[in-house]
């Protein structure tokens, strides 16, 4: 009796040891993942934490390290993410929306889905390449934050198409057909159907994209953007008619990671130090856009009800 | 009359959205001449108010005056002199410039701290180590001198984009940008400090404020410049004084902003340049370099009020000739 059952025991045994080795693999990647990524920001907090100060964020940058600060930096990124999103937001769902509701389904539609999602891998140089070419040279935008938000706004476009389509197509073909039966027309079904319940993953996938612009360096290091700026834009809100100016978008200007490049590469450990703090100012940005994109999704999740 | 006035308000409110451009002073190039010019800009804008704007960048000493010779830049932050090839391209597009020595910049040779054999080299030695026919061939640090250990030479230089590494090359090996390639390069400088304090065998070069800065982790190496220079045969190490008197050979050098012309008709500009050259002596100490002699800023003054265009260097460096005298030479455009 037992000689027969043995085998398979043992059988059991040794898969269930295969078992647990597995998950110890995997435990053990997410591990070196997890701690190295902790080192690394521990490491970072260590260094940069003491620095953050009000006046860190109020302060021009300075020769001295101690009375240096982010504050054209900050507003850099702020305005250029302003404008990002002003130009890859509607452009990038409208893209979608008609990618996956009206283009007809053919040779020239898949092309060109096809090269979206090509898009979305391409380096981000490129688009700074293209960017110096087009908006610099070609338009005389110069190195201002309209050139630096377009070609953001490029670099993202692909991301918002992408993820918008995703979430359209995740709607049950049953609401498009509802809406139809009660005499609806296609753009009403979008506008009252589509877009109120895929509009959670699109708001999740415009912040996706907005806080991979936010570190973004390289496309803006190559269309000429400024180490040392210690102005703000001009004020959007003027005293004298007409009361708003849009000067501030040919303004030039700094961003955080740029900031924090020009101190990294500085003699003084001093600057070291600030560098450090601007990434963790860089670090909670980013952390807090992730935030709201996981919150959004939740709230509207709970909100859809078929 | 009143009617005019009202049509005038008019006028002035129907202004586009893009009105009321504040002017800015646009200046770029070296990552080395970076920090005065921080320095100047701050203490510009603060003292006019903030009601200048000045914008640094950091292009490098050739991609800043690729801009300044487009006219796209005001001023040029330069490590090392225009080039023959930089001047026929401002030439072509009418670009005409002052050139003004603004400050001392040393290049420091440097060794790990436990290197025991190395305290002052040649130039001959450096030549060696450095010139393009050394690719593959000098590995070891033996092969230069039998009195050094049979271990590899590990090397950390500027990268080829850096005005350092146009001038080191000139200096060492007799001719800008020919160096060997095997070795570590990199334009951040803090990378090479980290290597060579982490390499008992290693040998780089770094800009005087990078060693002085690190002077824990690094040593510096003293300079036996040979028949051409001042001291002949007897090795000098970096300092204040022997950077400024000359003898620090031939590893010291100026650096200079360039100003276009053009812009300075435009009175910020003017004021920009005069202010720099007014407030150096201060200003070049507080970010670690070596301030030029007086006399050297108030005839950098005097240039620009008379206009004298053009460089006095002909398209290369000279290596090791003192500013005063450098400036006195007629310059060419």
């Amino acid at each position: 009796m037992s000689n027969q059952r043995d085998p398979i025991l043992k059988n059991i045994r040794r898969r269930k040891v295969v078992d647990f080795l597995f998950s110890l693999a995997g435990l053990l990647s997410l591990l070196f993942a997890l701690v190295t990524l902790l080192a690394l920001v521990v490491d970072l907090a260590v260094t940069g934490v003491p620095r953050i100060s009000a006046e860190f964020f109020m302060n021009f940058p300075s020769r001295f390290p101690e009375k240096a600060g982010i504050l054209s930096a900050w507003v850099g990124s702020l305005c250029v993410m302003l404008t990002t999103a002003c130009c890859a937001i509607p452009l990038g769902v409208a893209a979608g929306l008609y990618l996956e509701e009206y283009a007809p389904k053919n040779w020239i539609t898949q092309l060109i889905e096809l090269n979206i999602i090509n898009l979305a891998g391409i380096p981000s140089i490129t688009f700074g390449l293209m960017a110096l070419g087009i908006f610099v040279y070609k338009l005389e935008l110069g190195q201002s934050i309209l050139t630096a938000g377009l070609t953001l706004g490029l670099l993202v476009l692909p991301i918002i198409i992408v993820t918008t389509r995703e979430s359209v197509r995740a709607i049950p073909n049953l609401i498009r057909e509802a809406s139809y039966a009660v005499g609806a027309s296609k753009w009403q079904t979008i506008r009252y159907h589509i877009l109120p319940y895929s509009s959670g993953g699109i708001l999740t996938g415009v912040i996706i994209s907005l806080s991979r612009a936010i570190g973004e360096t390289a496309p803006l290091i190559t269309i000429g953007a400024l180490t040392f700026v210690a102005f703000l834009p001009t004020s959007p809100v003027q005293s004298v008619f007409p009361f708003v100016s849009l000067q501030w978008l040919k303004d030039p200007f700094t961003v955080l990671p740029i900031q924090m490049f020009n101190w990294l590469s500085r003699p003084q450990a001093e600057f070291h130090v600030n560098a450090a703090a601007t990434g963790i100012v860089l670090l909670l940005m980013t952390l807090v856009l992730n935030g709201v994109a996981i919150y959004i999704r939740y709230r509207f999740r709970k909100k859809m009800k078929w | 009359m009143k009617l005019f006035s009202y049509f005038f308000a008019g006028l002035l409110c129907a202004a586009p959205l893009f009105a009321e451009a504040q002017s800015v002073i646009k200046v770029d190039g070296s990552s080395t001449v970076f920090p005065i010019t921080e320095a100047v800009a701050e203490e510009f804008q603060a003292a006019n108010n903030a009601k200048v704007r000045v914008t640094v960048g950091i292009s490098g000493t050739g991609g800043g005056f690729k801009k300044f010779c487009r006219g796209e830049t005001d001023v040029q932050d330069a490590s090392r002199p225009i080039q023959s090839s930089e001047m026929e391209v401002c030439k072509k597009e009418g670009i005409r410039f002052i050139e003004l020595p603004i400050a001392y910049d040393a290049t420091v040779v440097v060794v790990n701290p436990k290197n025991t054999w190395l305290n002052e080299i040649k130039v001959e030695e450096l030549k060696q180590m450095w010139a393009p026919e050394a690719q593959g061939k000098i590995t070891k640090w033996k092969q230069i001198n039998p009195a050094w250990p049979d271990e590899n030479l590990k090397l950390f230089g500027a990268g080829s984009d850096s005005g350092t590494f146009d001038y080191f090359t000139e200096a060492i090996v007799g001719k800008a940008k020919s160096s060997r390639g095997d070795y570590t390069a990199s334009e951040d400088d803090n990378t090479l400090v980290t290597g060579v304090a982490n390499d008992k065998f290693a040998l780089g070069y770094v800009p005087l404020a990078y060693y002085s800065e690190n002077k824990a982790k690094l040593k510096a190496v003293a300079m036996i410049g040979g028949e051409k220079s001042p001291l002949k045969n007897k090795a000098v190490l970096p300092s204040k004084e022997t950077v400024e008197n000359g003898t620090y050979y031939p590893l010291s050098r100026p650096v200079f902003i360039y100003v276009n012309e053009a812009s300075l008709k435009r009175p910020e500009v003017a004021n920009f340049a005069k202010f720099y050259l007014a407030n150096a002596e201060r200003l070049v100490p507080q970010v670690k370099y070596i301030a030029l002699p007086k006399k050297a800023y108030t005839m950098g003054e005097q240039h620009l009020t008379k206009k004298k265009l053009g460089t006095v260097f002909a398209g290369h460096s000279d290596v090791g000739l003192k500013v005063e005298d450098l400036m006195k030479k007629e310059a060419k455009e």
